[in-house]
């Protein structure tokens, strides 16, 4: 698929971000989200070209200024409501019992 | 704090509690182990590293045998010392050479060889990166530090969601007497994307 993701070539992006310090993850929920990836994967939800495939389909411009996990995340959650694993409202509801509850 | 610095902190205190969310749902739900995510994060954050790389370039180094097999079959070789896995399944080492410079980029996402390199550092996974590695490679490099001659032949392999690249730089000069663990200690991680050199002797054994 030709769609945003595919970068090679493109002017415009600006210098290259070399921080030799960079950490792996810049917080625990990337960390969360790495290794349910894995498990997810490991577990069947879907496989890698699915898994790209739907990181593939988000818009252009959502896909361009959200996070590298962030687009992991939105892949996972792609193929487990397909599967019938997750809803929206399961989702929404859990944050925002979850939000409560931090409060 | 500006307004579009806020509106980033609300959409990452979301994103947080998100996955937090959909985690604990898959747990719940019996699909997720939460003891395994710690196992797999703890791994890759602490264990599975550029170090791993570094002793299969340095084996390279050290035995010719080796290498032509290395060159040969990359994921049988680098198996031989152990690294194998998720994201490493099929692996092609090209070789730098007096003349030949090779450096690795993932156009399209961030596949990078997670046996031997570990996860990518982020520049890797980022825009700037991505676009210009396959227009302006030496300008790309020089970003980096490292000026490739003009006469050199600049070559940029863009790996894909099976086929994952790992450089093998040239052997410094002045490691003649070196063992392997020793030459691996000269052997950086970007030099195995192949935007950056080994450490010369004097310096990586400081």
């Amino acid at each position: 698929m030709n769609g945003i993701h595919d970068l090679g070539g493109r002017h415009g992006m600006g210098p290259i971000d070399i921080d030799p310090e960079q950490p792996i993850f810049h917080a625990d929920w990337e960390r969360r989200m790495f290794g349910m990836f894995i498990l997810a994967f490991a577990g069947g939800h879907f496989n890698i070209d699915q898994f790209r495939a739907a990181i593939e389909k988000m818009k252009p411009a959502e896909y361009l200024e959200s996070d590298y996990y962030e687009h992991w995340l939105y892949s996972l959650e792609t193929w487990c409501k397909a599967n019938g694993s997750l809803t929206d409202e399961e989702i929404e509801n859990r944050m925002r019992k979850l939000s409560k509850g931090a409060a | 704090m500006s307004k579009a610095h806020e509106h980033d902190h609300d959409n990452r205190s979301d994103i947080s509690l998100r996955v937090k969310a959909v985690e604990s749902l898959l747990i719940e739900k019996g699909l997720l182990d939460p003891a395994a995510i710690d196992k797999l994060v703890d791994a890759y954050e602490h264990k599975i590293g550029p170090h791993n790389g570094a002793r299969v370039v340095a084996r390279a180094w050290s035995d010719p045998s080796y290498k032509q097999r290395l060159l040969k079959d990359g994921t049988a070789a680098i198996a031989e010392l152990g690294f194998t896995g998720i994201q490493g399944e099929d692996m092609v080492v090209v070789e730098n050479t007096s003349g030949v410079h090779n450096m690795v980029v993932c156009t399209l996402c961030s596949c990078y060889p997670w046996p031997t390199l570990g996860l990518p550092p982020n520049w890797y996974k980022a825009a700037p990166y991505r676009s210009r590695a396959v227009i302006d490679p030496r300008g790309v490099i020089e970003e980096f530090g490292l000026k490739i001659p003009e006469s050199t032949e600049v070559r940029v392999w863009d790996s894909n969601a099976e086929l994952r690249y790992l450089v093998l730089p040239e052997r410094p000069a002045g490691t003649e007497g070196l063992d392997e663990a020793a030459l691996a200690k000269l052997v950086t991680r970007d030099s195995m994307i192949g935007v950056g050199l080994p450490l010369s002797p004097d310096r990586g054994t400081e």
